[in-house]
């Protein structure tokens, strides 16, 4: 229905979801994110939801399983942009992005990765 | 306005119509955000229910207005293999976020009513409601 561009922004892949996803196109997401980070030889990906107006069990679990993914392929998720209203219903609801690190927004998100980066081979 | 609406759910991208049709009554209701948000994230779940174990089933949106004011009924039915152990499902634990489970749970706590009636072979039906203001919550 949408699929979701990915953006090679460097070391990085930026998905900024600009709709309602169904659960397609989430798992269209997943697949295309653990296939481009070896394409491209990615470091970090970011998966930003400020567009989107709810996280329910199906969508949390496939973004838990992304960024669980990505990381056995050798790179970083960071998920940005959950919008206040959207955490206060996962936390009645249950639902933790739990393993999964989280950040603000696309700026904080990048800067954790550049840190995090910066002391890959470092001392 | 209303009047009820009714999503019929036969595919994920009804699903999607549901949570539409369930934020637009939700604000023209009055709901605050946060709220919109509760009560689209509890359709999205009882959706996912329906097409998950019945396959198809209907939502049924419907403008309510009684003693504790104006709010949001929400009927998900489905004709499906029903729940044979329902508090069972009304468990904790037995739960959405690890996959098993219905989340009928967390749908409890996103909403101000709850009711469930299930027949093991006749289908399943959830009926929640959600008040504009419910002080007595909060």
């Amino acid at each position: 229905m949408a699929e979701v561009p990915i953006l090679k922004q460097g070391d990085y892949l930026i998905a900024i979801i600009q709709s309602a996803l169904t659960d397609a196109d989430l798992k269209q997401l997943r697949d295309a994110l653990a296939e481009r980070v070896g394409r491209h030889r990615s470091r970090g990906v970011i998966i930003d939801l400020t567009a989107l107006d709810i996280l329910d069990s199906f969508a949390t679990r496939v973004l838990r399983d992304t960024a669980h993914v990505v990381r056995l392929r050798g790179a970083e998720t960071v998920v940005v942009g959950v919008q206040p209203e959207v955490a206060f219903t996962m936390v009645q609801l249950g639902l933790s992005l739990e393993g999964v690190t989280t950040a603000l927004d696309l700026e904080e998100g990048l800067l954790y990765l550049n840190k995090k980066e910066s002391g890959r081979w470092g001392p | 306005m209303d009047q009820e609406v009714r999503v019929p759910l036969q595919s994920d991208d009804d699903l999607l119509v549901a949570r539409q049709v369930g934020r637009r009554i939700s604000t023209e209701l009055g709901f605050r955000p946060v709220d919109v948000t509760c009560v689209v994230t509890a359709i999205s779940e009882l959706a996912r229910n329906i097409l998950m174990y019945a396959g198809a089933g209907e939502i049924v949106l419907v403008p309510i207005n009684d003693a504790s004011g104006p709010g949001l009924m929400v009927i998900a039915r489905d004709q499906g293999p029903g729940i044979s152990d329902v508090q069972k499902a009304l468990m904790d634990g037995f739960s959405t976020s690890g996959g098993l489970g219905l989340g009928l749970p967390g749908v409890r706590r996103l909403m101000d009513e709850f009711d469930i009636v299930s027949e093991v072979g006749h289908g399943t039906t959830v009926t929640v409601k959600k008040w504009v203001e419910n002080k007595a919550s909060r």
